[in-house]
């Protein structure tokens, strides 16, 4: 076996199911909209009324040609609906409207982000429009209730190829995608509201890692199809709980333990017991019997339509995937700089024109990450939209570059500056936040602190243990006379000589 | 009021607008017609006296007002119950539905109630549309006024049994593959199935939804033209209806079409053809030249009706009707779950599973099961290139005959059914013998052009003969002036059944 676990490779496509935040639902107008109570969002239509009919709502088809064309996909000129026939409760029709062969996008690319600097490009097989189902709520103690304001909500659902190798590489995927969709505000991809779900088909490929595929070379594990995961928490361990698991399967059944002896099988991840559990096997899959929905024309994509799209693309400008390297590259950010800085375009954005104002991209990035990040923290927003705008924020950063503020200072202004529209120049003179370094003025503060604080002055005459913790406390006693706007390379200057060391 | 259920539509709308008959009168007449020959007829699920009185007198109100009567105002109506009301039941003549209010109305209801008609009840037809006899009822057996041994056709039986027993001015039927048109010549009435996508099949509980459409049947050509008139038009709500101008088919109606080019389909008039109804083919064919048209004789190959040694009747566009509706309703009809919709079983089950198949087993009727069934399979991974797709194919080239047929002719003559009225009982026990009671209506909604069925006079046995003209996607126009021209000259419109005199 030794031989064997040596060559094991987990080989993983990812199913992404992406909510669209169109107004409306995508075959009737009921509001598209989250957290409301159970069935107020409904009509004949979303619920599957005998007789009734859907009608296209062309935004969500523009919001999947968009994301087709952010991901390098090839949009054709003619795609169209079908039926997906199952039966279950949340599901009104018990088929869903869907596209079976003929999606909206085919044939695209993701570059991904990976530790050390590197970028892998994961194909994406293709990306079809569907109806979100209901939800089955188990809230009663007799029955189960069918809550059906998500029935009819626009789901994009992207496949991408088998391309990744291993948890890392799906995770950054994921987030690669949460985050485009974010930029291109065809989300809101709310995990917790279930507007991204994440599906991993999972294997393993026992053999020689250079010719996955080649069936002389070696052979796959069974492929474990894992649905509804809507946390990257949950993604990342399932992931690995099912690499884990094939490898424990290997090392008891050896070769018995193979895509062609078990076949395809569907898995659930158990949140409580941080595992998955079997749901059923190849015997018990679905037949779809998918056929044209007849209810519904088919969708012609002309060069113009395209090219509206298109044009809309362009102006979103520069991807989130280009903008890290940018920042990695030209900016020399690190990794986990660039990250934080392209979680969203607001964010992003702010930096950017902070940076084209004249601002040291450096100054601005510690800035935003800085006192920024805790804001937007405490404001349960994202850093680009805590209330600075991109002509404060080069304003501070300028200042703090030619030291007209200090670092504390600064920090003061920042908070100031999110609830106003004046520039932090003139916050720092109306503050009294300007850098002080006029020895005269300085001197003053120091003589005051030395009179106020005699038992410090002997601890630091004392000299020994004491002497550094005195020493700071006296510094800090200046500074907040100063409130804040001394150079502290000044106050300390100025201490030392006037304490005779 | 005796003479005012005699009244045809447009006369009867004309008497009101005049203010020589009342609408309460005639609504007052129909009910009283009902309540003494419905009880051997049976053609209404349900009939709305009450609400029906106060439609007419809101009628005679507004006309008393001195408004402009609308296109059919006080012109009593009856609707095939699987049409959306918001009043009273929509059953679909089916168990499953037996208990079901639907909270809207369809399209055609609110076209209806716009022009002023009023209705007075929902009629019998085969359970969800399936069947040429209205004895798949689960509601009740509609027996055929010109003789009630006999079966009025289907599946909109009970519509055209009212029209011809004086029980409505005018009716609704649909027609998914003979439907509106069979029914009619069995009971002497004018029915009429016009292109796919100019009425709006919103409310229209599907059944074969590439293949349903709404119409009118009617006592003459003109009624049918002026419901035609009322019920066309492009919808919102109905994707698959087509935005294109209504004509005023009554404007134009008895303008003769010179050089009219009929033709005679050579597959449809075979020696095995019923001697009499052929008899009223060659005759309908001999009226059209003596009013100067040319008579051309046209190929359906792909339409072609075959003859075994037995006898039985076999047809490409049956068996590809049979493929394609079939696998429409097994999809249209999951919905019915009890669950979701329908009857739901009383019996105690053991899971979701079992309610599913038990409430079903129960709610529907042998032949809908038959025919979800056929559905099913025919979209069964595995089988469908074979027989879905197959038939697909078979219907473009069906479609291509009536494109080439339709180069050389305006119209095209051909029987409506292969013969008179049949037995209550005749053929319950042999479904594919009912099946070909629609082997020369099916084409038509295969290719989605507009059909209409006249009466051609009387059998030796005293049944109603009919004929069938088709026409080019949407030239209903054409084609009801053509039926016009048969009616006229041949002056055997309009027949009474004896037991209504």
């Amino acid at each position: 076996m030794g031989d064997m676990q040596d060559n094991m490779l987990p080989v993983i496509g990812l199913e992404i199911h992406v909510e669209l935040a169109t107004e409306t639902k995508i075959f009737c107008r009921c509001a598209n909209r989250f957290g409301d109570p159970p069935n107020t969002h409904t009509c004949p239509v979303c619920i599957g009324m005998p007789g009734a009919m859907p009608v296209m709502n062309q935004k969500a088809v523009e919001y999947s040609m968009k994301v087709g064309l952010a991901l390098n996909c090839t949009v054709p000129n003619f795609t169209k609906w079908d039926r997906k026939s199952y039966y279950y409760p949340d599901l009104p029709k018990n088929y869903q409207i869907s596209q079976y062969d003929l999606p909206l996008a085919i044939a695209g690319h993701l570059d991904i982000p990976l530790a050390g600097n590197k970028v892998k490009r994961i194909d994406i097989t293709r990306a079809h429009l569907e109806e979100d189902a209901g939800k089955n709520v188990h809230d009663f103690p007799a029955h189960t209730g069918v809550d059906l304001n998500r029935a009819g909500i626009p789901l994009l659902e992207i496949v991408t190829e088998p391309d990744l190798r291993n948890v890392e590489e799906v995770m950054s995927f994921a987030r690669s995608m949460h985050r485009l969709v974010r930029w291109l505000g065809v989300s809101h991809a709310n995990m917790e509201m279930g507007q991204m779900r994440f599906e991993p088909n999972i294997s393993l490929w026992v053999g020689d890692p250079e010719k996955v595929f080649d069936e002389s070379a070696g052979y796959f594990t069974p492929i474990f199809e894992v649905k509804n995961l809507n946390s990257f928490r949950s993604l990342e361990r399932t992931c690995q709980w099912v690499i884990d698991y094939h490898q424990a399967q290997i090392a008891e059944k050896g070769k018995a333990w193979s895509l062609a002896d078990v076949g395809k099988q569907n898995w659930g991840f158990r949140d409580n017991l941080n595992a998955c559990e079997f749901q059923r096997g190849k015997e018990e899959a679905h037949d779809y019997r998918y056929f044209p929905e007849p209810d519904l024309a088919p969708v012609v994509v002309d060069d113009a339509w395209r090219q509206k799209i298109r044009n809309e693309l362009d102006e979103v400008g520069e991807l989130p995937i280009a903008r890290q390297r940018r920042y990695l590259t030209e900016w020399k950010l690190t990794e986990k700089e660039a990250d934080a800085l392209t979680q969203d375009i607001a964010t992003s954005d702010l930096c950017d024109h902070s940076v084209e104002a004249g601002a040291d991209p450096k100054r601005v990035v510690n800035l935003l990450l800085g006192r920024g990040a805790a804001i937007a923290n405490e404001r349960g927003c994202v850093i680009g939209k805590i209330g600075i705008s991109d002509v404060q924020l080069p304003d501070l950063a300028k200042m703090l570059t030619k030291g007209e503020v200090n670092a504390t200072a600064a920090d003061k202004i920042f908070d100031i500056v999110v609830d106003s529209d004046a520039l932090p120049a003139k916050i720092a003179e109306s503050e009294g936040l300007l850098a002080v370094s006029d020895a005269g003025k300085i001197t003053e503060w120091v003589d005051e602190a030395i009179a106020k604080n005699p038992q410090a002055v002997e601890d630091v005459h004392a000299g020994g243990k004491k002497q550094k913790k005195a020493f700071g406390f006296l510094t800090g006693q200046v500074m907040q006379l100063s409130r804040g706007a001394a150079t502290p390379a000044e106050v300390q200057k100025l201490l030392q000589e006037k304490l005779g060391r | 009021m005796s003479g005012v259920i005699d009244l045809s539509a447009l006369e009867l709308r004309d008497a009101i607008a005049a203010g020589e008959v009342s609408a309460a009168d005639a609504t007052r007449a129909y009910l009283d017609a009902i309540e003494t020959m419905d009880k051997q007829i049976l053609a209404y699920n349900e009939t709305f006296a009450e609400r029906a009185m106060r439609q007419a007198e809101d009628i005679d109100k507004k006309r008393s007002a001195g408004e402009t009567p609308d296109l059919l105002a006080g012109v009593p109506v009856a609707l095939k119950d699987n049409i959306c009301t918001s009043f009273g039941l929509t059953s679909c003549s089916s168990k499953m539905l037996e208990n079901f209010h639907a909270p809207y109305d369809a399209t055609v209801v609110g076209k209806l109630a716009s022009a002023g008609a009023i209705v007075l009840g929902k009629t019998n037809m085969d359970e969800f549309a399936m069947g040429s006899s209205t004895e798949n009822s689960a509601c009740q057996t509609t027996h055929n006024p010109w003789d009630t041994s006999r079966v009025p056709g289907g599946s909109s039986g009970g519509s055209a049994a009212a029209v011809a027993a004086r029980m409505c001015a005018m009716a609704i039927g649909s027609d998914t593959g003979g439907s509106i048109r069979q029914p009619a010549a069995f009971c002497g009435c004018v029915g009429l199935k016009p292109t796919y996508g100019r009425v709006s099949r919103y409310g229209l509980v599907a059944f074969g939804s590439s293949l349903d459409q709404i119409g009118p049947l009617t006592r003459d050509v003109a009624d049918s033209a002026l419901m035609l008139g009322v019920l066309a038009g492009h919808d919102s709500r109905d994707s698959t209806s087509v935005d294109r101008p209504v004509p005023d088919y009554l404007a134009s109606l008895d303008k003769p079409i010179e050089k009219l080019r009929v033709g005679l389909i050579k597959e449809f008039h075979s020696e095995s053809l019923d001697a009499e109804i052929r008899g009223a083919v060659d005759k309908a064919a001999g009226i059209y030249r003596d009013a100067g048209a040319e008579i051309i004789e046209v190929s359906l190959p792909h339409s072609r009706v075959d003859t075994d040694e037995t006898g039985q009747l076999s047809s490409y566009a049956v068996a590809c009707y049979y493929l394609v509706a079939t696998a429409e309703a097994s999809s249209n009809l999951a919905r019915y779950d009890g669950v979701h919709y329908g009857h739901r079983t009383a019996e105690k089950v053991g899971g979701i599973v079992e309610l599913y198949s038990r409430s079903r087993a129960e709610g529907f009727g042998d032949e809908v099961k038959r025919r979800i069934m056929l559905g099913t399979y025919a979209l069964s991974s595995g089988y469908y290139d074979a027989y879905y797709l197959k038939a697909l194919k078979v219907r473009r080239l069906i479609k291509n005959d009536f494109d080439a047929a339709f180069e050389k002719c305006d119209v095209l003559l051909a029987p409506t059914a292969p013969e008179t009225a049949f037995g209550i009982g005749e053929k319950s026990a042999d479904p594919l013998t009912m099946y070909m009671s629609d082997i020369y209506t099916i084409s038509a909604n295969l290719a989605g052009i507009p059909g209409i069925s006249i009466p051609a006079g009387l059998s030796k046995s005293g049944l109603p003969l009919a004929v069938q003209l088709l026409g080019n996607v949407f030239a209903e126009e054409t084609l009801l002036r053509a039926a016009r021209m048969y009616e006229k000259s041949n002056g055997a419109t309009r027949l009474i059944p004896e037991m209504v005199t």
